[in-house]
């Protein structure tokens, strides 16, 4: 299928605020993206007419309860049909940062057995508390289920940017080793944060920057399809978006981040 | 028996008659005072005779809508009104005299709209312009830090939106007492000062990481007097296509109020901010303070914006200080209109809100739009799509007077010329001369301890900690951040790339130094210009416009209205000097508390262009074996200075700018980066050589070897701290690869500089003295943890 035929829909509500941005990654690879409110999805009843689904960052509804909770009940109290097929059909669904919350929160991540009525996990208050904006090291755990990297090689170690205040991914206490183990066996484990040289971060602070659990930094569906990541790989797109790029003579053009958009576009193209 | 002063109406509502015309000199301050409006007796005088010529009494409603509109925060009566010099000299409005005509006399086709506006607006390129606007939020923040730094910067990001631009950046510099002071002699009524800096910290995050808009640059300064005043200076930069900046407002045209609901938080917020603090003020002041919620504004913006891009509307404006009655008189007295207003149809958020309440509540999120009538369903489908509550509360007349009811009833019918025409106000000045003296010590044996000491005090010591907390990624356009470099170093100046299909870039640098301010308040000015200026082409910058936004005590006191006056002087000359027109200001004015008067604080904003960002020039080294310049002349300036301040002295010998050698010696640097000969810049500041020299060094993890046996100097100095700790203006420190020295020194001839020493691979700093033998020599792990331990990562 020709690229420009595929469409990304970029929900958002208010509060959304990575919208812009993620807008523009999808349309550097020749992908027809649009910004839709919920309400304007509701209406117009047209969600499986998009090709991609993506939750971007920001703080939607003001996070006033836990984050991403109200978006993932608004939409699933709307859309939940929809979504459902969204998901059966094989469609991909990103979730970024506040997306990541929101997909956690709608059941949709892990879905260890389907889409699940309650969060099978969570992302918590940040340890060490407070709202981090900084750059981490990620190392790619997939061995190619998850259809948003596909193009990247397992074991490659990845540079991104954080800003939260909520990303400390765990398993409820009592499960936590099974369900690492299940993670891992579906193939369900993405990224992990690490250090520049792809070894554990061990749970220390800065290169594990929120606490999470076994360092997870994104995870996907058993399918692969669903993906979410508390990383933001829109904001890793461009050679001059990197913290210390000034190093080099001048930016490469492209960096990490753009790999996850390149994968997942190439997966549908090829899929239609 | 004397007559009630306050008689009840006979209405639905709370409404009262003020009697003002039986009211003595005495009760008329009664009335001010109780009431809180905030007036003096000469302006209460001026309210009484034009009631006494209309032949009836005011309303409380027309009190507190004058009280608002003549208020130093919203009039700037300090500014516009008149002061006599002990010489005898007469000034006619310090604003006018000083600050704007500089931006008129350099007269920049560039500057699109210059102080006339919330905000000030320049060309970006072709059809798309910048606007900026800084504010200040003190009073409100020493009462309640976080509320009042989130409505601070709500409030700034409303000005941006404004003048119709899409706001693209946040920035923030904020002033605390030491964070290390006694409790035992705090007094009651001011809050400690590291209450106040978690809760101010907190609440600038809180604003723009919500809203999704990056914070990209600031400042923390720690200064004695700031414990009874802190300050919090909210900046915001936005982006508009020019055809869109839309104000041609007429009478017919409907007002439109969108956003959150009005309640009774900030009730005379204005005139609180026009008093000084006193113990008093947390119990008597407390609803002074809004209460933030940045996604209604996330909304709110989403709304403005579709609006603006179809055209809908004839003019915007932000409701902040003195709420609607500020923001319909001024959209009513800037087209030359009247304005009527139903104040029963403002949206409340609980009922039994008096008429004048309603009027001046400060609630914040919210924008007042006037819409032909043609446009106005579209306008509020709009505001809907978003989840934006929007209410047609009125219309703009032709008649020139501002009526408001209330169920039918007239509350307030005053007219506009009078509202808009607050008797003058004469103030005097009184020259104060410098208290400090200069010290006479010996040169310390271990220059080195030194250094590791001033790279740890709060004003120079990382401030990392708190500029992770703001999101300064979002958008995605944050091309040089506020630390840079593989060990987050402190960068000058940051930029942004606002548009997806251009490299050209936003500058965005400041310039601050209160430490300068208590010697002399003139040369603080220059030198904060001159910081901010340099700041910006240490990165790149060009085209250079300021905005200035002044802290200073009580103008009823001469001496703080004198040093405001010479402060002023200084934006002229330098201003005009620098060809950096000032674009927009504000200031804040009565900042004493028990405690005293705020040291004079002028923030100088400076907001350049760089051509093409990828061009961008880091302060953190590159490359071993690279040339280090340094760049300026330095003089035995001391005064106020980082090292003094270590010392234990302030000193009196306060850097001054000499412009034609600063403008030379930016000139040349903005030519060498465009030329691309300069890997990496960084400008002298606090802790003068040797801070800079190490914050570079432990940036890029590279060491620096360089000697002072060659420096450029016009007055000759012998002493190794001096040369080292001097904070002369106008000096930059900068890396030059081999190859590109002669390119380098052709575009600097004509400047003061000279080569001193080069890039190492050694993990090292090393600086040789005057005679050639190491004076500080140190680990850059060392300097490194010490400039990062105060406050953390």
């Amino acid at each position: 299928m020709d690229r420009n035929n595929i469409k990304a829909c970029i929900v958002r509500v208010g509060g959304t605020n990575c919208d812009a941005e993620t807008k523009r990654s999808f349309e550097e690879l020749g992908v027809k993206a649009e910004v839709r409110h919920l309400s304007e999805i509701a209406k117009s009843n047209n969600l499986l007419e998009f090709d991609i689904l993506v939750f971007p960052g920001g703080f939607s509804f003001g996070d006033y309860v836990r984050a991403g909770a109200i978006l993932a009940k608004s939409f699933s109290a709307k859309l939940n049909r929809r979504l459902k097929a969204f998901v059966e059909e094989g469609k991909p669904i990103l979730g970024i940062c506040n997306g990541f919350q929101v997909l956690v929160e709608a059941g949709l991540l892990p879905a260890f057995n389907g889409i699940s009525k309650y969060p099978e996990a969570a992302l918590a208050t940040n340890l060490p508390i407070g709202f981090r904006c900084r750059w981490v090291y990620l190392k790619h755990e997939n061995s190619g289920k998850c259809v948003f990297t596909k193009k990247i090689p397992k074991g490659k170690v990845l540079r991104m940017p954080i800003a939260h205040a909520e990303g400390r991914f765990m398993f409820p206490k009592d499960s936590e080793g099974s369900c690492l183990e299940r993670l891992v066996d579906n193939d369900q484990l993405v990224f992990r944060y690490c250090d520049e040289q792809g070894r554990g971060a061990g749970g220390k602070y800065p290169y594990n920057p929120n606490g999470s659990f076994y360092g997870i930094a994104g995870i996907c569906n058993p399918e692969g399809t669903v993906f979410g990541l508390m990383p933001h790989p829109e904001r890793a797109f461009y050679g001059w978006q990197l913290p210390d790029w000034t190093k080099g003579e001048k930016p490469s053009e492209f960096v990490d981040g753009r790999l996850i958009f390149e994968s997942v576009v190439e997966h549908v193209a090829a899929k239609l | 028996m004397s007559q009630q002063i306050y008689i009840r109406k006979d209405a639905q509502f709370e409404l009262f008659e003020v009697n003002i015309l039986h009211a003595d000199d005495k009760q008329l301050i009664q009335i001010s005072e109780e009431m809180g409006l905030a007036l003096n007796l000469k302006e209460m005088r001026t309210i009484k005779n034009y009631f006494v010529q209309k032949n009836r009494n005011p309303t409380d409603v027309e009190l507190q809508t004058l009280g608002q509109t003549w208020s130093e925060h919203c009039f700037h009566k300090t500014f516009k009104g008149t002061i006599l010099t002990p010489e005898g000299k007469r000034i006619d409005s310090l604003f006018r005299t000083y600050i704007a005509k500089a931006t008129l006399e350099l007269n920049k086709p560039w500057c699109l709209s210059v102080f006339e506006d919330n905000a000030g607006i320049v060309q970006f390129q072709d059809d798309i312009a910048v606007a900026a606007k800084v504010e200040t939020h003190n009073h409100p923040s020493a009462i309640e830090p976080f509320g009042g730094a989130a409505t601070g910067t709500g409030g700034v990001i409303r000005d941006v939106l404004g003048v119709w631009a899409d706001p693209i950046a946040c920035t923030d510099v904020l002033g605390f007492g030491p964070l290390d002071y006694d409790y035992n002699k705090l007094p009651s009524g001011i809050k400690h000062p590291k209450y106040v800096f978690r809760g101010v910290v907190a609440g600038i995050g809180c604003y723009g990481n919500n809203m999704g808009i990056p914070t990209v640059n600031g400042a923390i300064y720690f200064d004695e007097s700031f414990t009874g005043n802190v300050v919090v200076y909210c900046g915001c930069i936005g982006t508009l296509p020019i055809d869109k900046y839309i104000k041609k407002a007429k009478p017919g045209h409907h007002l439109v109020l969108a956003g959150g609901r009005t309640g009774r938080d900030g009730i005379h917020g204005v005139t609180f901010a026009s008093l000084e603090l006193t113990e008093k003020s947390e119990e008597v002041s407390r609803p002074a303070v809004q209460i933030a919620n940045p996604i209604e504004e996330e909304k709110l913006k989403r709304a403005i914006i579709k609006i603006r891009d179809q055209k809908l509307a004839s003019s915007i404006t932000d409701l902040g200080g003195g709420g609607l009655s500020s923001a319909v008189g001024e959209a009513a007295h800037k087209y030359r209109c009247g304005a009527k207003v139903a104040l029963e149809k403002v949206p409340l958020k609980y009922p039994n809100i008096p008429p004048w309440e309603i009027y001046i509540s400060e609630s914040q999120e919210r924008m007042l739009i006037t819409v032909p009538k043609m446009n106005l369903q579209d306008t509020l489908e709009i505001f809907a799509s978003e989840d934006v509550e929007a209410t047609d509360i009125g219309t703009l007349t032709t008649e020139q007077a501002l009526r408001l009811t209330y169920d039918g009833t007239v509350v307030a019918d005053v007219d506009m010329d009078f509202l808009f025409n607050p008797p003058k106000i004469t103030k005097k000045v009184e020259w104060k001369k410098v208290e400090y003296t200069e010290p006479t010590f010996s040169e310390p044996e271990d220059l080195t301890s030194i250094l590791v000491d001033l790279l740890s005090s709060p004003n120079i010591a990382s401030k990392e900690s708190v500029i992770r907390t703001y999101d300064h990624e979002v958008k995605g356009n944050t091309v040089l951040k506020p630390l840079c470099g593989i060990h987050g170093g402190p960068s000058d100046a940051a930029v942004i790339k606002p548009l997806d299909n251009s490299y050209r870039g936003l500058v965005i640098s400041c310039g601050i130094n209160p430490q300068y301010g208590k010697i002399d308040a003139y040369w603080m000015a220059a030198s904060n210009i001159d910081e901010a200026i340099r700041n910006n082409i240490a990165v790149g910058g060009q085209r250079i416009a300021l905005l200035d936004n002044f802290v200073w005590g009580s103008p009823e006191k001469p001496d703080r209205l004198g040093s405001l006056m010479k402060a002023c002087e200084a934006c002229y000359n330098y201003a005009k000097g620098f060809e950096t027109p000032f674009i927009s200001g504000k200031d804040s004015l009565y900042n004493e508390s028990p405690l005293g008067p705020v040291t004079p604080t002028l923030l100088i904003t400076a907001i350049g262009i760089i051509p093409d960002v990828r061009k961008t020039v880091s302060m953190d080294l590159k490359a071993s074996g690279d040339l280090v310049y340094l760049v300026g002349q330095t003089y035995p300036e001391l005064g106020g200075s980082e090292y003094y301040r270590r010392l234990g002295y302030i000193g009196c010998s306060v850097p001054v700018v000499r412009l034609n050698e600063a403008k030379r010696t930016m000139d040349r640097i903005s030519k060498a980066i465009e030329a691309g000969c300069v890997k990496a810049c960084h400008d002298l500041s606090e802790g003068g050589l040797a801070v800079s020299a190490a914050e570079m060094a432990f940036s890029g993890d590279l060491g620096m070897d360089v000697s002072l046996t060659r420096f450029p100097q016009s007055v000759p100095i012998t002493r190794n701290d001096f040369v080292l700790f001097s904070e002369s203006n106008s000096r930059f420190l900068v890396e030059v690869p081999e190859k590109a020295k002669e390119d380098f020194e052709a575009a600097m001839k004509g400047s003061n500089y000279a080569c001193i020493g080069r890039v190492t691979k050694e993990k090292c700093l090393l600086i040789r003295g005057l005679n050639g033998e190491p004076v500080i020599q140190a680990d850059l792990d060392m300097l490194r943890d010490a400039w990062k331990k105060l406050f953390g990562g």
